[in-house]
């Protein structure tokens, strides 16, 4: 599949190869992710979307290849480099990966206590901020255990927003919530992207929401990465596409990729 | 696992040395995190409070049965020889020495340690870990240090708890059961009771025991699968493992100290 080449390239896979154990996870990876885009990784379970993020973010360093955010490669540098890089990234986690002894408040403003030095009325005002941009308000004293899926998806995501990063990685962020909630989450991501230039890297198993919300889908196939538009892929006629499309798939990316030219 | 029982027991060995080695490692990581700032004191003070002070009420009711049943095992051995006078010596050297250290030891890992363990491998299996170090944070400096430090805080403080009621134990059985004299069981535990010998070994004993129960169980959870299944047994590794670490280390030290 041959999509249009990216403006820019923020954060770029190359050559990478992991395995865990017997079990090959990437033989030769290879794709790049564009600046101020919103790009989703998809793919069948097991295929890797998960550790292409925690490999962006440094979580897990690949057996060979480099993994280059902006020029830096993360794959080799040392730890104390990985973590400077890191503080450029935000990480919205499956689960949101708050710490369940701290409040929605602590939680939130703990990136900014821990690098910034900043008051706490300052940590406490930028915090309220972010919370606003999520649509949240009045639940500093929440414990992330008393929230919802929907509303503990949006504070983590507050979270990975606190420091103005350059790249937010999403894992999952719409497994287990409902469709209002899907909407409301895809409506956010894509206000970050284009009224704040973040870039933004998807994992995602929702179709739908998927091929509205994407400038670019990397779909992961027997540790290949085959990269496209969602117009693109509804083309596309490599049969390892349709057949992870689907025939419903397929309608719906010829569906968004109609809206969009319209 | 294949191979001669000669070639097992060699790769078990090996691996046995290579864990040691790990948590070795783990614990230097930990000492060089306790002199790195922050200094996480609000952290510090919260797990003391859990570790420590809740733990307050069962050391002391703890304490205080262990020092009764040493009062009337003491007094019904003591009579036979006409000793019944040096029940205080007795029952203080016993809880000073070995079961103040040991018994508070124990109950601490099965308080504060297993909780510890299932703490930690409950955030690693909620990869609230790797939240931490996406926000360059380093959970080992925000959530390890502090946990650990804590109990090799508390240990020596539970532990005098569980001494000082132990003895008061004693004493009700003794004095108030029996019907000893006070003054006797008193001068005879003060007499008996030396500071090096006695005192500080327990001290060293309960902080060594201390040092050993945080890096055990905080290793454990640390290192546990991200499954239920895995903190569910990361736990119970944590607590066989720091006993019997514990009883190890309390023979090793009252044997070089001098008995």
């Amino acid at each position: 599949m041959q999509g249009s080449p990216p403006e820019e390239v923020h954060v770029e896979l190359e050559c990478v190869r992991l395995a865990f154990g017997e079990r090959e996870i990437f033989k030769d990876l290879s794709c790049q992710f564009a600046r101020a885009r919103i790009t989703v990784l998809m793919g069948g379970s097991g295929t890797g979307k998960s550790t292409v993020l925690r490999m962006i973010g440094g979580l897990q360093r690949p057996d060979s290849g480099q993994v280059r955010i902006a020029g830096d490669d993360v794959a080799s540098c040392p730890e104390a480099e990985v973590q400077r890089v890191r503080q450029r990234l935000g990480m919205l986690f499956q689960e949101g990966a708050l710490l369940d002894s701290m409040s929605v408040l602590e939680n939130v403003g703990l990136p900014l206590r821990e690098h910034r030095g900043l008051g706490e009325s300052e940590i406490r005002d930028a915090v309220h901020e972010r919370l606003a941009a999520v649509g949240l308000e009045g639940v500093d004293d929440l414990l992330p255990g008393e929230l919802s899926g929907g509303m503990l998806r949006r504070v983590a995501l507050a979270r990975a927003i606190i420091l103005d990063p350059e790249i937010v990685l999403c894992d999952e962020p719409f497994s287990g919530l409902d469709p209002p909630n899907v909407e409301r989450i895809e409506a956010l991501f894509s206000e970050l992207c284009r009224m704040r230039g973040l870039t933004l890297i998807v994992t995602s198993h929702h179709m739908a929401s998927s091929l509205r919300m994407s400038d670019q889908i990397v779909l992961l196939r027997q540790g290949r990465a085959l990269t496209g538009t969602p117009g693109s892929l509804a083309t596309s006629g490599d049969p390892e596409i349709a057949d992870f499309l689907g025939s419903d798939g397929a309608a719906l990316a010829r569906q968004v990729s109609a809206d969009v030219a319209t | 696992m294949s191979g001669t029982p000669l070639q097992r027991l060699g790769r078990n060995a090996s691996e046995w040395i290579e864990a040691l080695g790990q948590v070795m490692a783990f614990a230097g990581a930990i000492a060089s995190a306790i002199v790195r700032p922050p200094l996480r004191g609000r952290r510090l003070l919260r797990e003391i409070y859990d570790a420590g002070v809740l733990s307050i009420a069962l050391i002391c009711g703890a304490g205080f049965a262990v020092g009764m049943v040493l009062g009337l095992q003491g007094y019904t051995t003591l009579v036979r020889f006409g000793a019944q006078e040096s029940l205080g010596a007795v029952v203080g050297l016993v809880l000073i020495r070995e079961l103040g250290p040991v018994v508070t030891g124990l109950l601490v890992i099965g308080r504060a340690g297993s909780a510890t363990t299932a703490e930690i491998g409950a955030m690693v299996s909620t990869q609230q870990l790797d939240g931490l170090r996406m926000m360059s944070i380093d959970p080992l400096h925000f959530v390890v240090m502090p946990k650990a430090l804590a109990l090799l805080f508390v240990m020596p403080l539970l532990s005098s708890l569980f001494t000082v009621f132990g003895v008061f134990g004693g004493y009700v059985i003794g004095v108030q059961l029996v019907g000893l004299d006070g003054g006797s069981y008193m001068a005879s535990l003060e007499n008996a009771v030396d500071f090096r010998d006695d005192v500080l070994q327990s001290l060293v004993k309960a902080t060594v025991f201390g040092a050993l129960l945080g890096v055990i169980s905080t290793y454990r959870g640390y290192r546990s699968p991200p499954h239920a299944a895995g903190v569910s047994r990361s736990t119970t590794s944590a607590v066989v493992t720091a006993s019997v670490w514990l009883l190890l280390t309390d023979y090793l030290i009252t044997a070089f100290w001098g008995v």
